[in-house]
């Protein structure tokens, strides 16, 4: 393949009156990794979850190998290897953990993940299979969550604040899994407000301030003020009217 | 003895309640939609088995291998049609559409075919009965029709539960939006789901005909009974139903020991006070209650 | 409210107007249209008058069906529990002795009442349940009023306190006791929609938890119109009691009354004051026009219905009224610019 994988061109979607995203534009290649970055509020949610086909935009495109996807619904977008694990994770609650995997693995694409690789990346699932999601804790859930987008296969994995409400530790090991799923070809978008979190484990970094495009580039050549100004906006004290354009 | 007998003549009868009352429940649990002409079409499946099993040379008694199968294909595409247009529109618009649905219906059916009572013929069957003791007779059609029921019950737990299609029906009814992000296309198993709701009340209004006589305007106060099981039941709870059903049958032969104008007024009265008391019913969750 | 505004430049002046004509021409056209009404069931034929009464009958209810639905969002299809109610509420004040015109009011007030208790029950239960349970109450109240026999057990009991009056003055006086009642009930509405209350239904409607949040009580807003639309389908069911007045179970609280409120305020256009009153004109011309055939005109308006839920879901007169702009009744306001270009 010679483009990308997956690009954003111009994208903007409203929420009724609101613009929540605002002519953004950013591209993943295939085995990359994509950290958006943005205060609370800042898009992030209504990007991934536009890529995924769960909001329209009102204007731009979602392209995915050179194809405008625009108009197909999440379930094709899924056939096609766009998989999101939502924020707040949005386990089936009436159900056990294998049984949410189980609905993940139900319309799959081939490819290397399936329910029997899942329980080898989390070893402590099978023991634990029959139970209700409902019992297992924070971490756990979240694990569940992207147990169930992997068994589908994606080629590229959408991933919202995977460490909202997670003990530090936690988020740690849910990390760790990062590289052996870019080893299998997965190219990950990961979104977080916590910045050190996302910058640490991408390739590059794509930051947002009320549904703009702040900053751009990779790790290694942003500094942490580059950084805080993205995120915040710039000159926070001084200019604050001014960043009220999306409200 | 007379005890024994209101109770078991109440989970006879209750028996042929969890049956028309599942499907109404199972809508509400996948589509978030109350289907307000739910008990027109049971009746529209009594009328389909009197009159058009006939011409297909068909007993009325085995009417319903036609009938269930025609219902189950008529509700995959009523929903994907009229229900899903309202569905798209909001909530509200559901209530209106399908109430609109049941006047339309009943009417229609009382032009066609009259005010007059019908009853699905089952020829000699209808009057036996099993009798075990001094005053109690089981009806053999009333213990099939509860028969039928758990049947049903048990067959739509097994494929709720165990198959990878009522799974993700399952899913569609726990998150939508996250079993779409899991690859289900919900319209089509908001149809899926629809079907069975459909066909389950195609075998109640069948079993219906079969137990008493029926006329166009018996869908409504179906449609009430139905109702008043899933909330005692518990909405959204499959066994919930079975257990309101036979809840309801009691309270109604009990009031009906008493005088027979409290029959349902008696079932009413417990509604109200399940209501009043334990909002999310026996069985239920509480995500229908505010 | 979903009025988009132009970009709105800071310093031009805005103009808020209720109407989008003269408020005198309105008032006008009012008046002579009340003393028009009020004088009919002496310029038109007898029979003419009985087939008013029903309308305006149909008018109340549906002016209290649209308050309930499209106003505060409770689709109840139990109306007809406060119609036969306030029915057999003036059967039983008459019956003790009391002019039957007389108690129109306290019948709404004994609706009014029984509406309370009622509302915290139903109110446990949100949308489609809800609506149900608004039924199982009207066919509770149609049970135990059969179990009585003071007012004629299941097979109904005459109204007494009408029979000194000739047929023909029964049918003018309940004419015009129904033209009242049904003038009291879309003016009561209308001013209720612009007092207060109106901009709280509006907020509920637009956002039901921002309103919340703004610290709008909800709940209340919604049991004060439940209890005003009991009232006023109490008063139907007291002036139908008059002007049909033998009063029967089945009859009062008939399901078919709340199936007429629904569709005549779908097909006018829910939360507008006109949609009802023009629902029930095409109804009632659809009724006379369709007599000879049975049923066919509950399909066809039922179907109608439906149709218009489906594909014009603000009525006939909501899209009338977005494409001309225009409001006999306004309850909203519109914001004008005071430009530079006028
Ligand atoms: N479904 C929605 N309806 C209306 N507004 C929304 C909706 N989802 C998000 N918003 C608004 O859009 C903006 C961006 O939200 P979101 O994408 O969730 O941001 P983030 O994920 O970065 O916190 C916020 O102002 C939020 O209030
Ligand atoms: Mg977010």
């Amino acid at each position: 393949m010679s483009g990308p994988l997956l690009q954003v061109d111009a994208l903007t979607v409203h929420h009724g009156q609101l613009c929540a995203i605002d002519d953004v534009s950013f591209s993943i290649d295939e085995g990359e990794i994509l950290a958006v970055i943005g205060a609370n509020g800042a898009g992030k949610s209504t990007l991934l979850r536009t890529i995924a086909g769960l909001h329209h935009p009102t204007s731009g495109s979602v392209l995915l190998d050179g194809q405008v996807i625009n108009a197909l619904p999440p379930n094709r977008r899924v056939a096609l290897g766009v998989s999101l694990v939502p924020e707040g994770r949005r386990l089936f609650s009436s159900m056990t953990l294998e049984e949410n995997l189980q609905v993940g693995a139900y319309h799959a694409n081939p490819g290397p993940f399936d329910i029997k690789r899942v329980y080898e990346l989390f070893d402590w699932m099978p023991s634990r299979r029959k139970q209700s999601v409902w019992q297992l804790s924070g971490g756990e859930q979240q694990a569940v969550a992207i147990g169930r987008a992997l068994v589908a296969n994606p080629r590229v994995l959408l991933l919202d604040e995977l460490s909202l409400g997670l003990a530090p530790i936690v988020i740690e090991k849910i990390y760790a899994l990062v590289p052996d799923i870019i080893a299998q070809g997965v190219s990950i978008l990961i979104v977080e407000q916590d910045v050190s979190q996302g910058v640490s484990a991408a390739d590059r970094v794509h930051c947002l301030l009320e549904g703009r495009t702040s900053m751009t580039g990779t790790p290694a050549e942003l500094t942490s003020e580059e950084i805080d100004r993205a995120y915040f906006g710039a000159g926070l004290s001084s200019t604050m009217p001014e960043s009220g354009a999306a409200s | 003895m007379i005890w024994l007998n209101i109770v078991i003549q109440g989970a006879l009868v209750g028996g042929f309640y969890a049956l028309f009352a599942c499907g109404l429940s199972l809508m509400f649990g996948v589509l978030k939609v109350i289907n307000l002409a739910h008990g027109d079409m049971a009746v529209v499946a009594g009328y389909a088995a009197v009159f058009l099993a006939p011409r297909l040379h068909l007993p009325e008694l085995w009417s319903f291998l036609v009938v269930v199968p025609v219902f189950a294909l008529v509700g995959y595409v009523v929903q994907r049609t009229l229900i899903q247009k309202s569905i798209d529109r909001d909530p509200f618009t559901t209530l209106l559409v399908t109430f609109g649905l049941s006047v339309v219906i009943e009417n229609l059916l009382l032009e066609v075919y009259s005010a007059n009572g019908q009853t699905v013929n089952i020829g000699s069957l209808i009057g036996r009965s099993w009798h075990p003791a001094s005053i109690i007779y089981v009806s053999y059609v009333s213990l099939g029709v509860l028969a039928a029921a758990v049947l049903v019950l048990l067959a739509l737990q097994l494929f709720l539960s165990k198959s990878g299609l009522g799974r993700m029906i399952r899913a569609v009814a726990d998150d939508q939006e996250a079993a779409q992000l899991s690859g289900a296309n919900y319209r089509h198993i908001f149809g899926i789901a629809a079907a069975i709701a459909f066909a389950t009340v195609a075998l109640a209004g069948i079993a219906y005909g079969m137990m008493t006589q029926f006329a166009p305007t018996s869908g409504g106060v179906n449609l009430l009974f139905a109702f008043e099981v899933v909330v005692i039941g518990g909405i959204g709870s499959l066994w919930g139903t079975l257990v309101g059903g036979i809840a309801l049958g009691i309270a109604q032969q009990f009031g009906a020991h008493i005088n027979l104008s409290y029959q349902i007024l008696a079932g009413n009265i417990l509604f109200l006070l399940v209501l009043a008391v334990r909002p999310q019913g026996l069985f239920g969750r509480k995500n229908a209650v505010s | 409210m979903s009025i988009a505004l132009p970009p709105v430049a800071p310093r031009r002046s805005l103009v808020v107007r209720r109407s989008t004509h003269s408020p005198a021409l309105t008032l006008v056209g009012a008046l002579v249209l009340v003393i028009l009404l009020t004088i009919a069931p002496w310029i038109v034929p007898a029979q003419f008058a009985t087939t008013l009464t029903n309308f305006f009958i149909l008018v109340i209810m549906a002016t209290m069906w649209n308050l309930l639905a499209g106003y505060a969002g409770m689709v109840s299809i139990g109306q007809q529990a406060f119609v036969g109610l306030g029915a057999y509420a003036t059967l039983y004040f008459a019956l003790k002795g009391v002019n039957p015109f007389v108690t129109i009011p306290l019948s709404a007030l004994v609706c009014a009442i029984l509406a309370v208790p009622i509302t915290y029950l139903l109110f446990r239960l949100r949308g489609g349940y809800f609506s149900i349970a608004t039924w199982v109450v009207s066919d509770t109240a149609l049970l135990i009023i059969g179990t009585i026999a003071l007012l004629g057990g299941g097979t109904g009991r005459s109204v007494p306190g009408l029979q000194n009056l000739s047929p023909s003055e029964t049918a003018h006086f309940s004419y015009l006791a129904t033209w009242f009642v049904a003038l009291i009930v879309v003016t009561g509405t209308y001013i209720l929609l612009r007092s207060r209350m109106g901009l709280v239904l509006a907020s509920i409607r637009d956002n039901e938890v921002a309103a919340r949040s703004a610290g709008v009580n909800v709940r209340a807003a919604r049991r004060t119109i439940f209890i005003v639309a009991a009232a006023g389908c109490g008063a139907a069911g007291a002036v139908l009691a008059i002007s049909q007045p033998f009063v029967q179970p089945s009859n009062e609280f008939n399901l078919q009354w709340a199936a007429e409120m629904l569709f005549v305020s779908m097909i006018g256009g829910l939360g507008t004051i006109e949609g009802p009153i023009i629902g029930s004109i095409i109804f009632f011309a659809l009724q006379q026009t369709l007599q000879q055939q049975g049923v066919w005109y509950l399909i066809i308006v039922g179907a109608l219905a439906v149709a218009i839920a489906l594909w014009l879901p603000r009525g006939l007169w909501g899209a009338f009224r977005a494409r001309f702009h225009t409001e006999l009744l306004p309850v909203g306001h519109w914001v004008d610019q005071l430009g530079d270009d006028d």
